[in-house]
C-alpha cells in the first residue's frame, strides 16, 4: 500500500496526542487534586494539540477536504466514520477540564470528566486501527496484532511525551503534594515496560507476516485454477493506474528488514536502557540529565513509531494486485 | 446511507463468457466514451497525450496464461472444481490463454459500501447496483482499499471515486429503444462475451446460461458474494482424443481391400 505522509503523521501524532491524555485522565482518576496545578494544563494542551494536528493532516489525505465533516454521519457501519465521531467528542473533556483548571476544582466532576477522556482516547485510538484491521483485502491489516499494535505504540509514545513534558517543565512550576522524583519514577517504569512490551509485539508482527500469506490466490482471483496454474500473460493498460500506484506499492524486502532493524532500535532498544538510567537515582535527581534522558527517549519513540507506520503500509500487499500478476499477497 | 438494504429480490449484474472472448477491449473503450459524457461523468485522464497518461477507466481487460493441470488451492475448491469440468480424456489440460475483463461485480456484501464514512457509496436497494454520490464523496480512498477486484478508480482531477455504474443511465433511459437499454459494454462487446440481466431472477436468461455453463463467483473466499458471474472457458481439445490419432490401422488386411487396390498392394510390397 502506498504510505501516504499525511495519514502516517495523522495515526502517528494522534496516536501519541490520545496516548498523552488517556494517561493524563488516569492520572486525574487516581489524583483529581492533580488538576489545581498549571503543568495539568500543559499536558492538557499539548496533548488535545497532538490530536488536533493528526486530524488537520489527514484532511490533505482527502480529495475534497471540505466535505469532511460529512464522513461524521456513516458511524453505523464504517469505522473512519465512528473515528472521526471519537476523536472529535474528545475534546469536549479536554475543554471541561480546561474550564476546571482554570476555575476551581470538583473532584467527582474531574474524576467523571478524567474519565471520560481516558474512554474517548483509546476508543480514538481503537477506531483507527480498527479502519485498517477490518480490510479483509489486506492480509497484513486484517488480525488481531494490529489493534493492539496501534494501542501500544500510541500509549507508548503518549507516556514517552509526558515523560518528557514532565522532565521538562516541572522545575518551572512549584512542586506540589507529589515529589517530582515519584512521577519521574513510575513514568520511567512505564515507559521502560512499553517499550518493551511494544518492541516484541512488533517483532512478533513482523515474523507474522513473514510466515503467513492471504487465502486468495491468483487462481481464485481468477477461478481458473481448476484448469492450472495462472499467469498474468498482458496487462490491461502499459502505464500505470490508480490501483498499481496506491495498491501497487510493494517495498523491496531488503529495505524492510534494516527498516525493520531501524524501528525496533528506535522504539526498544534506545528507551529501555535510557529509561532504566531513569531509575538510577544521580541522574535522576540531576535536573538537566533527567531532562535530556527524557527528551531523548520521547525523541526516539516518536521517530520510531514514523519508522514503524511507513512499514505498516509499505508493507502490505493488497489482494487487487494479484490480477497484476503478484505472486502472492 | 451505508448500511446495507434490505436485500432485494432484484440483482442486476453482468456475466462474462471466458470462453470466446478475444479480449478485444472494445468493451473498455466503449465504457470509458459512455460514462465520459454519462450522468456521472466526466472521466478526466491525467495528460492523456503525453508520455505516461494516467485516468479512470471503468474496466479492465487482463489475458492470463493457464498451464498444466495442476490444481493449484483455491480459494472455495469445491466450488471452483464442480464449476470447471475438466477434459474426460484423462490428459492434462493444454496450456491456453483467457482474457480476462474485470470491473465492479455490484457484490450483494459489499464492503467497499460500509466503509464509506459519508454515505457517498452506496448499494440500491431496487436493483442491487452500487454506485458513488460523488457530490458527497470526501476522497478518502478507503472503498478501493475495501474492495478486492480493483472496480474503484481514483479520480485525481475530480478528487473524488469513481466506478462502474452499470449504465445506469442508460438502462432504464427511456429515451432510447428498449433493445438499447444495457450497459455500453455489453452493447460494444463483439463476440457477445457479456450478457446483462437479472440474477436475482432464476429464470432470467442470464441466470438459466449462468446454471448451464457453472457460472462462478471471483474469490468467493473473500465473502462478498459478487453479482456478476464468469463462465469458465470450455474444456479445450488437446488432440490426444481425436479418433483419427488413436485409431490409425498398424497393417492392412489385404483380403479386404477392393480388387486394384489388393493389386497395388501385391505390386508395391514386393
Amino acid at each position: 500500500m502506498h504510505p501516504a505522509l499525511s495519514v502516517i503523521f495523522f495515526t502517528v501524532i494522534s496516536g501519541a496526542g490520545y496516548g498523552l491524555l488517556f494517561l493524563l485522565g488516569l492520572g486525574l482518576i487516581v489524583d483529581p487534586q492533580l488538576v489545581a496545578r498549571n503543568e495539568v494544563l500543559l499536558v492538557l494542551v499539548v496533548g488535545a494539540g497532538a490530536a488536533a494536528a493528526g486530524l488537520m493532516a489527514s484532511l490533505f489525505h482527502l480529495g475534497q477536504p471540505q466535505r469532511a465533516w460529512r464522513a461524521l454521519s456513516q458511524w453505523r457501519s464504517s469505522w473512519l466514520s465512528r473515528e472521526g465521531v471519537s476523536a472529535l467528542a474528545s475534546f469536549v473533556p479536554v475543554c471541561a477540564l480546561a474550564v476546571l483548571i482554570w476555575r476551581g476544582v470538583d473532584t467527582t466532576v474531574v474524576r467523571a470528566c478524567a474519565l471520560a477522556l481516558a474512554a474517548l482516547a483509546t476508543a480514538t485510538v481503537f477506531c483507527t486501527a480498527q479502519i485498517y484491521a477490518s480490510l479483509k483485502t489486506i492480509h497484513a491489516w486484517n488480525n488481531r496484532q494490529v489493534v493492539a499494535g496501534y494501542l501500544l505504540l500510541g500509549l507508548l509514545a503518549g507516556a514517552a511525551w509526558l515523560l518528557c513534558a514532565h522532565a521538562l517543565f516541572w522545575p518551572l512550576f512549584e512542586a506540589g503534594d507529589v515529589t517530582p522524583n515519584r512521577v519521574q519514577c513510575v513514568l520511567a517504569v512505564l515507559v521502560l515496560l512499553l517499550a518493551l512490551t511494544a518492541t516484541v509485539w512488533k517483532i512478533s508482527y513482523w515474523r507474522f507476516l513473514d510466515r503467513s500469506r492471504h487465502a486468495a490466490t491468483i487462481e481464485s482471483a481468477t477461478g481458473l485454477g481448476s484448469f492450472g496454474t495462472v499467469r498474468s500473460a498482458e496487462t490491461p493498460h502499459t502505464e500505470e493506474n490508480y490501483l498499481l500506484r496506491e495498491m501497487g506499492f510493494v517495498l523491496a524486502r531488503k529495505h524492510a528488514a534494516r527498516l525493520r532493524q531501524i524501528a525496533a532500535l528506535l522504539i526498544g532498544l534506545v528507551p529501555v536502557p535510557v529509561a532504566s538510567l531513569l531509575l538510577w537515582p544521580p541522574i535522576a535527581t540531576s535536573g538537566w540529565l533527567a531532562s535530556a534522558c527524557a527528551a531523548a527517549i520521547a525523541a526516539s519513540v516518536t521517530a520510531g513509531c514514523f519508522v514503524e507506520r511507513w512499514l505498516f503500509f509499505a508493507e502490505a500487499r493488497h489482494v487487487v494486485t494479484l490480477y497484476y500478476g503478484a505472486e502472492h499477497v | 446511507m451505508t448500511m446495507l438494504p434490505q436485500p432485494g429480490t432484484k440483482k442486476l449484474g453482468l456475466v462474462i463468457d471466458l470462453d470466446i472472448c478475444v479480449g478485444c477491449h472494445a468493451c473498455a473503450v466503449a465504457c470509458k466514451e459512455w460514462n465520459d459524457g454519462g450522468d456521472f461523468g466526466p472521466l478526466p485522464d491525467e495528460n492523456p497525450y503525453g508520455k505516461e497518461p494516467l485516468g479512470v477507466w471503468f474496466n479492465r481487460v487482463h489475458s492470463y496464461e493457464v498451464t498444466g493441470d495442476g490444481r493449484r488451492e483455491t480459494g472455495d475448491k469445491a466450488q471452483v472444481s464442480n464449476a470447471l469440468p475438466s477434459l474426460s480424456s484423462g490428459f492434462p489440460s493444454p496450456a491456453m490463454t483467457v482474457h480476462f475483463p474485470r470491473s465492479c461485480l455490484h457484490c450483494e456484501t459489499p464492503e467497499c459500501v460500509t466503509v464509506c464514512p459519508t454515505g457517498a457509496s452506496y448499494k440500491r436497494a431496487e436493483d442491487g447496483i452500487v454506485l458513488v454520490d460523488e457530490d458527497k464523496c470526501i476522497g478518502c480512498k478507503l472503498c478501493s482499499w475495501a474492495c478486492p477486484y480493483g472496480a474503484r478508480e481514483y479520480s485525481e482531477q475530480r478528487g473524488v471515486m469513481q466506478k462502474c455504474t452499470l449504465c445506469v443511465d442508460r438502462i432504464y433511459n427511456e429515451s432510447f429503444d428498449e433493445i438499447d437499454r444495457q450497459p455500453a459494454c455489453v452493447m460494444a462487446c463483439p463476440t457477445r462475451a457479456r450478457h446483462f440481466g437479472d440474477l436475482g431472477d432464476v429464470d432470467s436468461a442470464v441466470s438459466k446460461l449462468v446454471a448451464a455453463r457453472g457460472g462462478y463467483d471471483l474469490m468467493p473466499e473473500m465473502g462478498y458474494k459478487p453479482v456478476n458471474k464468469y463462465l469458465p472457458p470450455r474444456p479445450r481439445r488437446d488432440g490426444s482424443t481425436c479418433t483419427s490419432a488413436k485409431a490409425a490401422p498398424e497393417a492392412i488386411d489385404p483380403t479386404k481391400l477392393p480388387p486394384l487396390l489388393r493389386w497395388m498392394d501385391k505390386i508395391l510390397s514386393r
